[in-house]
């Protein structure tokens, strides 16, 4: 099986966000592969150890993201390309999805994976817009996926419901919580890694006129959300602390 | 200047979801003063429809078929684009639902349009509409605009408030053919997991557990108390890793990002993460053993005591006031 991975680097979750000149500060912060991509990248592995084939993980970003590529390989993935986009002015999420359909243009691909959505910007609009582009099915939030020859069986997550859903290959599927566990890196692996294929490409290398991905988009201003004052702690004997905060929810919150 | 937008409504077990008709105030907005239609997919729509219009939309448009009476990604992309095709809308707003999350990238790319998701408030400036979004999972948020073409959104459940109802309000629903082949994905089957039907997103009341409740069997009396609230039980990744429920309550940077009414944290510490999911929620009540615990940082109200005693008096007391209102 051909197996592709769309992968983002991303802030550690770990990271408090700050803001300075209108942007989110990136000074000092820890990168780390967006955690739902990991499913997708461990999801991949698995699906080549069980089926053969090979899985080649792709980013569009600038050329830092050569660690979080490095460390998916060490996961185990065969090949890494790194989609160069530094030169471009505006980019969003149309401009990512048009990059990567004409790198996926010449390819062949049995399934692409990706997370179902990255924790910094949140849209979660790469994928499904990837698998139109390219015009074959996606299954979204996906929690299990078998391969069958070409025929597909997936359990999705639907607001907390399970949908049981039948489908073929070639195929896009974006990763939930819940799909596998993925694995760190091995020592050895991490040595492996080093010598695996990353190959980078610059927008000239693809078929692309920067006007036509030029972003339909634009951010007009960053801010914090305003800090909270500090609640009340309520004391005295536990019942009368519970009455307290059922009053106060009441008279004074009005949210019940 | 006025725009033509149209609004795609969620029908789930045969109800309307609230999120369309706050995607109905949101697409008014966005109309400045133009036309809003609504569009429902699958079968028996009338009422929904006719409540659509209660809402304030100007016009109903049913696309009814067989094939779109449960939700597939190629059925619905097939349908809305042919309604698009013949309305030719300036605007398109959706829910950030399992659904509008699915589609609507899938409608942006064929409609080679931009697409600004999950937006939280909007307003007017100049020419343009600014619509405000979370990102880094609530710890920032962001202003944007499209700059070209279609005014393409989805809108976050339980921020913008809808119009009130009003059902002297009157206007056209009628049934559009559409044609809906070759549907590549079949659902085969729906397993209901959501014990108590309130989905988290959608919840204007949450009441969740951290490790603190230690067990499966810990989540009971949280349980209990979101069922005399009409509350969703929601979950913090440590729960979760631990195995006393499913991820499908996870809230969090990792998990769902809500903003209900009221936020009820039982046994859980407030990590960064946690804090991601939930810290927008309107009021905030802790309970945590440790006074120590960052999730007071947030919180509005604190009770320091052992959720284990805490939780079911508060669900004694909520069933006093409660049947006594």
């Amino acid at each position: 099986m051909n197996l592709y991975v769309i992968l983002k680097r991303t802030f550690d979750t770990e990271e408090k966000i700050s803001i300075s000149n209108g942007e989110i500060s990136h000074d000092s912060a820890e990168y780390i592969i967006n955690p739902y991509d990991e499913y997708a990248i461990e999801e991949a592995i698995t699906l080549r150890d069980a089926h053969g084939g090979e899985v080649t993980v792709v980013t569009v970003g600038t050329e830092e993201s050569e660690k979080e590529l490095r460390t998916a390989l060490a996961m185990g993935a065969d090949k890494a390309v790194l989609i160069d986009t530094e030169e471009l002015d505006s980019t969003d999420q149309y401009t990512t999805s048009a990059v990567l359909a004409e790198f996926f243009k010449d390819k062949e691909y049995d399934l692409i994976l990706g997370g179902n959505v990255a924790i910094d910007n949140g849209s979660g609009q790469v994928g499904p817009r990837l698998a139109e582009l390219l015009g074959i099915p996606q299954v979204t939030t996906i929690t299990k996926i078998e391969v069958n020859g070409t025929d597909v069986f997936i359990e999705r997550d639907v607001e907390g419901d399970v949908e049981k859903i039948e489908t073929s290959l070639p195929l896009l599927v974006t990763a939930q919580q819940g799909l596998n566990e993925p694995r760190y890196p091995s020592l050895p692996g991490i040595m492996k890694a080093k010598k695996k294929p990353l190959e980078t490409l610059e927008i000239d290398d693809l078929d692309i006129d920067e006007e036509d991905v030029e972003a339909k988009t634009k951010t007009v201003e960053v801010f914090m959300p305003p800090k909270k004052e500090a609640g009340k702690i309520l004391s005295g004997e536990l019942n009368d602390q519970v009455k307290e905060l059922v009053s106060l929810l009441r008279s004074e919150a009005k949210v019940i | 200047m006025s725009k033509k937008v149209l609004v795609l409504g969620e029908v789930r077990d045969g109800e309307l979801r609230n999120v369309s008709f706050e995607a109905v105030a949101a697409a008014k907005e966005i109309s400045s003063g133009g036309e809003v239609i609504a569009v429902l997919c699958g079968e028996g729509l009338n009422e929904a429809g006719k409540a659509l219009i209660h809402y304030g939309a100007d016009r109903v448009v049913l696309a009814e078929h067989s094939l779109l009476s449960n939700y597939s990604t190629d059925g619905y992309v097939q349908a809305l684009l042919q309604v698009i095709d013949q309305e030719k809308p300036d605007g398109l707003v959706l829910g950030h639902t399992a659904l509008g999350k699915d589609l609507s990238p899938r409608l942006a790319a064929r409609l080679k349009s931009g697409l600004i998701s999950d937006v939280t408030s909007l307003e007017q400036a100049g020419e343009n509409v600014v619509f405000t979004r979370p990102i880094y999972s609530g710890k920032a948020f962001e202003k944007k605009v499209i700059t070209d073409g279609l005014v393409f959104v989805t809108i976050r459940p339980n921020n913008i408030t809808p119009l009130e109802i009003d059902e002297s309000r009157s206007g056209d629903v009628s049934a559009f053919a559409v044609d809906v082949k070759d549907l590549r994905t079949v659902v085969k089957d729906v397993v209901r997991k959501a014990s108590t039907g309130v989905d988290l997103s959608e919840a204007k009341i949450i009441v969740a557990g951290g490790r603190g409740v230690k067990s499966q069997d810990g989540f009971k009396p949280l349980q209990e108390l979101a069922d005399v609230l009409g509350a969703a039980v929601g979950a913090s990744r440590g729960a979760c890793d631990a195995d006393y429920c499913d991820y499908s309550l996870q809230i969090g940077q990792t998990g769902k990002v809500v903003t209900p009414d009221l936020y009820i944290a039982c046994g859980i510490s407030g990590a960064i993460q946690h804090l991601a999911g939930m810290s927008n929620s309107k009021v905030i009540v802790a309970i945590n053993k440790d006074p120590e615990a960052s999730i007071f940082s947030v919180a509005d109200y604190g009770i320091v005591g052992d959720l284990f005693e805490v939780v079911p008096l508060l669900t004694e007391e909520f069933k006093n006031v409660l049947v006594k209102s």
